[in-house]
């Protein structure tokens, strides 16, 4: 199976969060209690039970006013410094161009949380067990590996979610930004055809990325690479002498893990 | 909607006025960005920057309730420039029609007026006529005494600047929207005007409308693809219970209610139904009898006879004012004992709704039927009462939702489509159907075992439901028309059998052989239910879809289409989207359902008027043939166009809990809308966490520039008042709100969601408690649109 990826048109987007709301429905996630801070924003930010969300930005300047809604969520790297930091192999890349969550291989250490480019895992500690868990958009991966596309895109009344082939969304997503050009916006460029290896998740914004709050140009950090192959071991000897002692095992199984994953998907 | 939401995807310019589409119609936005792609430009017109204006090419601010001023600009600026598509406006409306040469207008006020009774005499608002009754016409559109220079004069007083000083729209905005819309002046281009409750919930919501319509017709726009007056319903099948009769003054299928004076059959067809010596006016409503006899048949069967006028004098007249604010008066003066509520909550939906919870303290009983306890369910109950001082029996039963039930729904379009059942209902709730068969059942019974004053009408009813749950497609069978014997051609061919379905209302009758529940809704034929087809193929290239569904009259999909086509010729005036178009070899049109299938300069395209044409000189509304300009009943200027502050048709109660406003002490304007997460009065969203968690506080939107004013901060406790309550709500301080410059003024406005309560899990103060008591001249829809008030930080 190629590749696919989601396309987020904010030219199209309405605000209305029936995506938001879908997100919840379909994954089991509850809703959590809110109050209204000045804003059309709720929840106030992403959480292990929001994985998606639209946050509004207002933007007042010489030109007038204008009213940005942006759906906010994993991005689905295809360098991804979750999956690089993962020390279980809860994240993985997976075949189709997402990267997938596995919630009980995570064993809530909190690397992805520090990590990602984007800030978009959320830690969760179950207050009865101590357990940490991480949560993200897995992109309906129970949906999407069934034929099914993602709770957000199914329920868009305004189309601007599109979920399909990762070339066929990209070349969508360009062809949009013409059309946006040519009716008057200048700033709409598409944004993750090709960042960090290309992302899962393309947009087409009609301003400039930092307007929505992302990175121009996001990277996936140095320290990534060099922690997950030098100092990761040594960072369970700070936790304590037993988890270094386990460090390497952590290393061997995750290693023998992945290579059976990749026998399977073979 | 005279077109269709899919239609939205043909326009070249949609201006969304009184309306927020994006927010309460996502749905349409698919189509306008569909028309935007095409190259359309989508014109935005609100006092504050909506969802909607995100989207929009072209934002324009105006204050509450200064639509008139509004639109009559631009229809000044259309006529002024020549803008109007000429041959359209000659040809297809009233404008070259001559007008009574008593007819004038003098400061704010038609001829005719009574001070005292706030009523017209509109005798002089009328045609001059030849012999046979037909209008004298002058082509050429000069004579003073036309319709087109009575709107000239008319609306020559709309200039930029006072249109600007009155809607607070800065000058090059309304000029930038004016050469914008007016360009759809030219044939083969059409503009859209989608609206909604911000244009109807005034005083003068009808004519707000009437601008719309006005300057559809200058524009050619009525009629074409892409364009046309289309309303955007606030629920999905507010239009389905529009047209069977969901208001007080019409029957089904908007037949008339019959008054005092109608005390025969005869004399009320005598009354309503239009005559004409014009051949070429169609003059559909000629057929009314035959509708209205068939009406009495569905209803009363074999006791609707020839000799008892098909049991006419069964259906009550219509000698009062039952509009919602009527009936609330008079249960607040304990005239109503009794109350039936369902699929609606007046005590979060009702205006100066503090009066209206009030009002159903009066009430021996009250039932509501509703998927949850709501507050009109709880009014006894609500904050700030003793329970044990009301005595109100209240019964609540509950009812199945839409998904757990069968039945039709009717778009905004006009589309009636059917609805399957998803599940069961939950526990005991029963279907509206249900529900409403047990009642009657029972009323029946009692009627037929214990008399009363008139018992024939209810005891005669034609009701075979059985003692369960109504089949609904036996209903729709009953709504769409049967034979009741064979009915025969001229030439004595049988063309229905009895029994058999009727094909469509051309073949109903007013000798009572037919029975038909509504005439515009024959979806159920022998070829079976017809709102159930699912085509998604269209075949017409502009996206009718007709054979999606079925759509009210006669499956035509675009109203008013003989008005898309050159008179003479039938050639679509846009090439591009024609609805319809003459094929000349085949002598038949193509395209959609034609209104009327004549060849083309056989007869005039409005066939629903007696004159043939479209009304741009308008005779029935109650305040006046043209839209005028008046400040809502609470305003806090002066009318800069006249010596005439409010509209002077409408009617003003009295009771001691219908207090107005003055500016000196509530010098803000407010106005109330919906937001995309709640629905309505919100029984049905308050209560889904996933909602409350997305909206979950009652808030109050402002500029920045009121809260420097105030002292607010964004997010702040603040308290909204007006001369009837107070609301409680987090300020949202936003340059999405802008003051107003009004005259050299500067007004502030600010705007509060209705959706909250004191039920459900998600509580707050109901804007309604705001707004007043008073409602449109014409349709008495209550003015939630503009009103004054004050705001404060709460302490």
């Amino acid at each position: 199976m190629g590749k696919v990826a989601m396309l987020i048109d904010t030219s199209k987007c309405t605000g209305c969060r029936g995506c938001q709301v879908a997100c919840k429905e379909w994954n089991d996630l509850p809703a959590t209690t809110t109050t209204n801070w000045g804003s059309y924003e709720n929840p106030p930010d992403l959480s292990a039970s929001t994985w998606t969300r639209i946050s509004f930005h207002e933007v007042a300047d010489d030109r007038g006013v204008r009213w940005l809604f942006f759906k906010e969520g994993c991005l689905h790297c295809t360098e991804a410094a979750c999956v690089e930091v993962c020390p279980t192999a809860a994240l993985q890349y997976h075949e189709m161009g997402f990267v997938s969550l596995d919630e009980d291989r995570c064993n809530g250490c909190g690397y992805c949380v520090e990590f990602c480019p984007f800030q978009i895992p959320r830690l969760e500690i179950n207050p009865l067990t101590g357990q940490g868990k991480a949560y993200k958009c897995t992109l309906c991966q129970d949906r999407v590996t069934n034929d099914l596309i993602p709770a957000c895109a199914k329920t868009c009344p305004a189309n601007a979610i599109q979920f399909g082939d990762r070339e066929a969304m990209v070349t969508m997503a360009q062809k949009r930004v013409e059309e946006l050009k040519a009716i008057g916006y200048t700033n709409a460029v598409v944004y993750g055809d090709k960042e960090l290896g290309g992302l899962g998740r393309i947009y087409v914004l009609t301003e400039r990325p930092s307007v929505y709050g992302l990175p121009e140009n996001p990277q996936v950090p140095a320290l990534t690479r060099l922690w997950q192959k030098g100092i990761q071991p040594f960072g369970y000897a700070a936790v304590g002498l037993t988890l270094l002692g386990l460090g390497f095992n952590w290393v061997v199984q995750r290693r023998v893990a992945r290579a059976a994953e990749a026998e399977e998907e073979g | 909607m005279t077109n269709h939401w899919i239609d939205i995807k043909n326009a070249d310019v949609i201006m969304i006025i009184g309306s927020n589409a994006a927010e309460n119609h996502p749905i349409s936005i698919k189509w306008v960005e569909e028309a935007r792609r095409n190259g359309a430009v989508l014109i935005s017109v609100d006092p504050r920057f909506t969802r909607t204006s995100a989207l929009a090419d072209i934002y324009a601010p105006l204050r509450s309730g200064t639509d008139i001023a509004f639109i009559g600009g631009l229809i000044n600026y259309v006529l002024e420039n020549e803008l109007y598509h000429k041959e359209y406006v000659a040809e297809y409306t009233n404008a070259s029609f001559l007008i009574n040469p008593d007819f004038g207008f003098e400061n704010g006020l038609f001829v005719g007026y009574d001070p005292n009774k706030r009523k017209y005499d509109k005798s002089a608002w009328s045609y001059q006529t030849d012999a046979d009754g037909i209008p004298l016409e002058d082509k050429t559109l000069q004579d003073p005494n036309t319709v087109f220079q009575h709107l000239k004069r008319h609306y020559a007083r709309y200039d930029l600047d006072t249109v600007s000083a009155i809607t607070g729209t800065p000058k090059e905005v309304l000029e930038k929207v004016y050469s914008t819309y007016a360009s759809t002046g030219q044939p083969g281009k059409a503009g859209t005007i989608m609206y909604a409750m911000g244009a109807t919930q005034h005083t003068y919501g009808t004519q707000n409308v009437r601008s719309y319509a006005i300057l559809q017709l200058l524009l050619g726009n009525i009629g074409v693809a892409g364009g046309g007056i289309n309303a955007l319903r606030g629920l999905h099948n507010v239009q389905g219970s529009t047209d069977m009769c969901l208001l007080f003054h019409i029957l089904p299928g908007y037949l008339k209610t019959p008054i005092e004076a109608d005390e025969t059959l005869a004399a009320h067809l005598e009354r309503v139904t239009p005559r004409t010596n014009d051949p070429k006016s169609v003059n559909w409503w000629k057929n009314y009898p035959k509708y209205m006899v068939s009406l009495l048949k569905a209803w009363w069967g074999d006791a609707a006879t020839p000799e008892n006028d098909f049991a006419f004098h069964y259906l009550p007249r219509n000698s009062a004012n039952y509009s919602h604010i009527a009936l609330f008066e008079a249960m607040y003066r304990g005239d109503i004992k009794g109350f039936i509520v369902l699929g609606q909550n007046p005590a979060v939906g009702g205006p100066n709704s503090n009066m209206e919870r009030k009002a159903m303290e009066n009430l021996d009983w009250l039932v509501v039927i509703d998927l949850w306890e709501t507050e009109t369910a709880a009014f006894w109950k609500r904050p700030d009462v003793d329970p044990a001082s009301i005595q109100t029996e209240v019964f609540l039963l509950p009812a199945a939702s839409y998904v757990e039930r069968e039945g039709s729904v009717t778009n905004s379009g006009r589309w009636i489509q059917w609805r399957y059942k998803a599940v069961d209902p939950i526990g005991d709730a029963k279907e509206d159907l249900w529900i409403v068969n047990q009642i009657m059942r029972r009323l029946r019974d009692l009627y037929a075992t214990q008399g009363g004053a008139f018992p024939d009408p209810i005891v005669n009813l034609t009701w075979d439901y059985g003692d369960g749950l109504p089949d609904a497609e036996q209903i729709a069978r009953e709504i769409s028309g049967t034979a009741l014997v064979d009915l025969k051609d001229k030439e004595g061919n049988v063309i229905v059998k009895a029994g058999q379905q009727v094909k469509n209302f051309t073949q109903l009758r007013d000798d009572g052989s037919t029975a038909c529940g509504n005439w515009l809704y024959n979806y159920y034929t022998q070829e079976g239910n017809l709102a159930k087809r699912r085509d998604t193929v269209d075949r017409s290239g502009i996206g009718l879809y007709s054979n999606w569904g079925w759509c009210w009259p006669v499956n035509r999909r675009i109203i008013y289409n003989r008005a898309s086509v050159h008179p003479v010729t039938g050639e679509p005036w846009d090439k591009e989207h024609p609805v319809i178009r003459w094929d000349p070899v085949a002598k038949k049109w193509i395209g959609d359902v034609p209104d009327g299938g004549t060849p083309p300069n056989t007869i005039h395209p409005f066939i629903m008027k007696p004159e043939g044409h479209a009304r741009i000189f308008g005779l029935g509304l109650a305040d006046g043939p043209f839209p005028e300009h008046y400040e809502p009943w609470e305003s806090p200027v002066p009318n800069l166009l006249s010596g005439t502050q409010n509209n002077p048709a409408f009617k003003i109660w009295a009771s001691e809990m219908d207090y107005k406003g003055e500016a000196d002490k509530y010098p803000i304007i407010a106005t109330t809308y919906r937001i995309t997460e709640h629905m309505q009065a919100g029984a049905m969203t308050r209560n889904l966490p996933w909602l409350v968690e997305a909206m979950p506080e009652l808030f109050v939107e402002m500029s920045p520039e009121l809260a420097e004013e105030k002292g607010i901060r964004n997010g702040d406790k603040v308290v909204v008042e007006t001369a009837r309550g107070s609301v409680t709500g987090v300020a949202l301080v936003t340059p999405r709100f802008r003051p107003f410059q009004v005259n050299g003024r500067m007004l502030h406005q600010i705007g509060v969601p209705w959706h909250w309560g004191y039920m459900g899990i998600s509580t707050g103060d109901s804007a309604n408690v705001l707004t007043p008591h008073v409602g449109d001249a014409n349709t008495m829809i209550p003015e939630f649109k503009a009103f004054l008030c004050d705001v404060r930080k709460a302490v």
